[in-house]
């Protein structure tokens, strides 16, 4: 039996993150220097997987001394979980030695896809949802799971489309995945906020319809808007903006049914100075901070029971 | 063709018309939330372009540069998920792209930012005792099969054109002042700590550091340098080896000697 567990090599049974219940921002180069200079008070950082998959060099001497220092969370935008093809075993043992090298208390990953033969599009492409992509990411979780010898954390989708062959919502598939594969739910609010909205559904209700007992991080992002052809709103997951308030709402909304929960701040585009990044952080502190009703989400269940 | 094949080709061919099977709540034209993805798709690329090659950007203007990347992107889209060292064809493509010609130093400037970024991200690796090198240096038997292994961010790029002096003017946030193109310039590109520099060296030391890349033995590569040029400085090239910490292990006849982690 194996009795030195780290991080990396937790059983497939133990809590797929262990991330502080504070909030955490994500890491950008051009805040490594500053952030070692002042040693701010925050719950954790997130890195993207792929960007620290280079041999050596600054990126990895800083994050390095960052994660003496801090929680860690390893977040993968290029696994492509949701591809017709197999996943890449190359880029999974790739993944393997991070996580070994920085041991982090969170992997994540999208129910999307990225990859098409042996291009990398660089963006999260959707997938329908019937039965045979549920099996496919089923599968793929699996895989990942049993290769990393640890669980992951599924991050739902922002969308802009919906295809003729889905014949589940968005809501029960993923709770099916997360029953099949035993994965956690990395709950992104600004997606469900997104989707919501490109899809006209209730906000609220979408983040109800998620398993929201397997939640073990969300995240909070800004969006841009746009019309769609018919001149109603379309929601873009920019990562470029400030979380807005309609989504700090359904956050909060969120955290009522949940309790607190590590949260994250990403900005991937237009990226502020740290200050910035640190006082959005500081206001998802005070929700999280805010005692959320007792039992919440039992409440919101027998609410559920008594409207069925 | 399955379904992922029909959504992922137009993404980067705006020839073809968006794929079949979507649908929106409204009923509104699909096509116009599919391009959300086609713009996500090509303008992450085309930032990803402009971040590793910000000189060739200022040297053709955002506009150009931004056309010139999108064709670069739509004909050569990632074939790995790390995106870090996207663009390594881009240098050759700028040689072949006519509407670039009147810029005959462009691919070059590009293929020096390619690598820097490499530099940059090259693996980390421990720097030889100068106390042993000079035991090799002092010993004949071991001197004869001697050869020096350089720091695996060195890059080395001989340009018929002043592509130091074009890339440094560009370094600061002033307006770049002028510079003589027309002097053949040497790239030495390296790592020395945490920081990628960019120097220009003279071409017997450029062909000195190509000679030991290849790996030539130190004799043979000093040797060739010595008769093409009579006045190359050996002592000197190997102290700015020794300086920036760029050697990392040697073989000396058969054994091989290397300091990395």
């Amino acid at each position: 039996m194996d009795t030195d567990l780290s991080p990396a090599t937790r059983p497939l049974g133990a809590a797929a993150s262990t991330l502080p219940l504070r909030a955490g921002v994500g890491l950008k180069p051009q805040h490594f220097q500053e952030i070692l200079t002042t040693r701010p008070d925050i719950g954790f950082f997130e890195v993207h997987a792929e960007n620290y998959l280079v041999p050596g060099g600054p990126f990895h001497h800083y994050l390095d001394l960052i994660r003496e220092g801090y929680p860690l969370s390893i977040h993968g935008v290029g696994l492509s979980i949701g591809a017709e093809a197999p996943l890449d075993v190359q880029h999974l043992n790739s993944l393997q030695r991070l996580l070994d090298k920085y041991q982090p208390q969170s992997f994540s990953e999208h129910l999307a896809w990225s990859t098409h033969g042996p291009t990398f599009l660089n963006d999260l492409l959707p997938l329908p949802y019937n039965t045979a992509t549920l099996r496919r990411v089923c599968d793929h979780i699996d895989q990942v799971q049993t290769h990393l010898q640890r669980r992951l954390l599924l991050e739902n989708p922002a969308t802009y489309v919906e295809f003729t062959a889905s014949t589940w919502d968005e809501g029960d598939f993923i709770s099916e995945v997360l029953r099949r594969t035993g994965c956690g739910l990395l709950l992104d609010v600004n997606n469900v906020f997104v989707s919501c909205v490109n899809h006209h559904r209730d906000a609220q209700e979408a983040i109800r319809a998620l398993p929201l007992h397997a939640v073990g991080e969300i995240h909070l992002a800004g969006f841009a808007e746009q019309l769609d052809a018919n001149g109603d709103p379309l929601l873009i997951d920019s990562h470029g903006a400030p979380v807005a308030q309609a989504v700090w709402n359904l956050y909060a909304f969120t955290l009522a049914l949940t309790g607190a929960q590590p949260t994250l701040l990403e900005r991937d585009n237009d990226i502020p100075a740290w200050p910035v990044l640190l006082a959005e952080a500081r206001l998802a502190e005070q929700h999280l901070q805010t005692p959320a009703a007792p039992q919440a989400l039992i409440r919101s269940q027998l609410a559920d029971l008594v409207s069925a | 063709m399955n379904s992922q094949t029909a959504f992922a080709l137009p993404l980067l061919r705006p020839e073809l018309p968006s794929p079949a099977g979507l649908k929106t709540w409204n009923n509104s034209d699909p096509a116009l939330r599919y391009a959300v993805y086609r713009n996500n798709v090509t303008v992450s690329l085309i930032d990803a372009l402009a971040d590793t090659f910000p000189v060739v950007q200022q040297l053709v203007g955002e506009e150009f540069f931004r056309a010139m990347a999108r064709v670069f992107a739509q004909a050569h889209p990632p074939q790995s998920r790390i995106m870090a060292f996207y663009g390594q064809g881009f240098a050759r493509f700028i040689s072949g792209f006519a509407p670039a010609a009147s810029v005959p130093y462009l691919a070059d400037v590009a293929r020096l930012e390619m690598a820097y970024v490499c530099a940059y991200h090259a693996a980390d690796a421990t720097a030889l005792d100068t106390a042993q090198l000079q035991a090799w240096l002092a010993d004949p038997a071991l001197l004869d099969g001697l050869t020096l292994v350089l720091h695996p961010s060195v890059h080395l790029i001989r340009a018929p054109q002043a592509i130091v002096s074009i890339w440094a003017a560009h370094q600061t946030d002033d307006e770049p002042q002028g510079w003589d193109a027309d002097i053949p310039q040497n790239a030495f590109v390296f790592r020395s700590g945490q920081s990628v520099h960019v120097q220009a060296i003279a071409n017997a030391a450029a062909l000195f550091f190509a000679s030991l890349l290849d790996g030539a033995t130190l004799l043979r590569a000093a040797d060739e340098m010595q008769a093409c040029d009579p006045g190359f400085d050996l002592p000197g090239a190997l102290a700015m080896l020794m300086r920036w910490q760029l050697l990392i292990g040697s073989h000396t006849g058969d054994t091989h000697h290397a300091l990395s982690h």
